[in-house]
């Protein structure tokens, strides 16, 4: 399967629920248009749910930074939502933990945004 | 960790496209040999993601989706060493200085995790320049009785 996303809104912040593969090719790419599109509409508080991913390769880690740059660029905040194992671990190896804002509750990562 | 108690040789060998679709098949070709040898699952996922990034050199930075130049692919379980083997025919590609993706200045960067990640998941990994054109990797994982 490759990457799902849907967008919905709670309050004034936009959450995106990913699912399938992040990898090179059409799964990254769809992120990055979601996210680029998002700042485009001045949208300024985006949560990434990545529960159901179930796959992010280097390149789908590089999205996720780019949409990082992107957003906070643009004056805005993102966060990422329910990282399962496969997720976090990558993160921490890549010392990426830290620089995201990382929640396992979705209503503390919404009134986490400022 | 990789179960010993069923010592066994396989091998697969493979010509495949300078595609995306050959990233996937020879992933799937991979963590399937090495799911019959006995690697547990946090070891196949290390595998895969390691052939994963490997093919995508290959394909990506080495053949550059070229359709006239192929990617080899083999792996093989050997006693306690499964070993993949992936070659393109590009221009080849400095393995030996690549910027430490860890430092606060590359940290943001967007690229630049592969070859990290493959040396972080497998035991071994090697690069080599082929005459008069390639380059060919040897990823390395052992299994360890439980």
């Amino acid at each position: 399967m490759s990457v799902k996303l849907n967008t919905r809104q709670v309050g004034d912040v936009s959450v995106v629920d990913v699912a399938g593969r992040i990898t090179l090719g059409e799964g990254s790419s769809a992120l990055r248009e979601t996210l680029r599109e998002m700042v485009s509409k001045n949208q300024k508080k985006i949560l990434l749910n990545l529960g159901d991913v179930s796959y992010i390769d280097s390149s789908g880690i590089g999205e996720l930074v780019s949409g990082f740059t992107t957003v906070t660029n643009s004056g805005g905040q993102l966060k990422l939502l329910n990282l399962n194992k496969r997720v976090k671990d990558l993160l921490q190896i890549t010392k990426l933990y830290t620089v995201f804002d990382v929640h396992e509750d979705e209503a503390h990562a919404i009134r986490a945004f400022a | 960790m990789g179960d010993l108690s069923r010592p066994a040789t396989e091998f697969v060998e493979r010509s495949l496209e300078s595609t995306l679709e050959s990233v996937d098949h020879a992933e799937d070709l991979a963590v399937g040999l090495a799911r019959r040898a006995g690697f547990d699952e946090e070891d196949l996922m290390k595998i895969g993601l390691a052939v994963r990034e490997s093919m995508v050199n290959a394909v990506v930075h080495g053949n550059r989706y070229n359709t006239n130049k192929k990617v080899r692919f083999s792996a093989s379980m050997n006693g306690s060493r499964f070993t993949v083997r992936v070659t393109d025919e590009g221009e080849g590609f400095d393995y030996v200085n690549l910027p430490d993706p860890l430092t606060p200045e590359n940290l943001l960067r967007t690229s630049g995790r592969g070859i990290f990640l493959i040396r972080s998941f497998m035991d071994d990994f090697h690069a080599r320049r082929l005459e008069p054109a390639g380059t060919e990797v040897t990823l390395v994982k052992f299994a360890v009785s439980k």
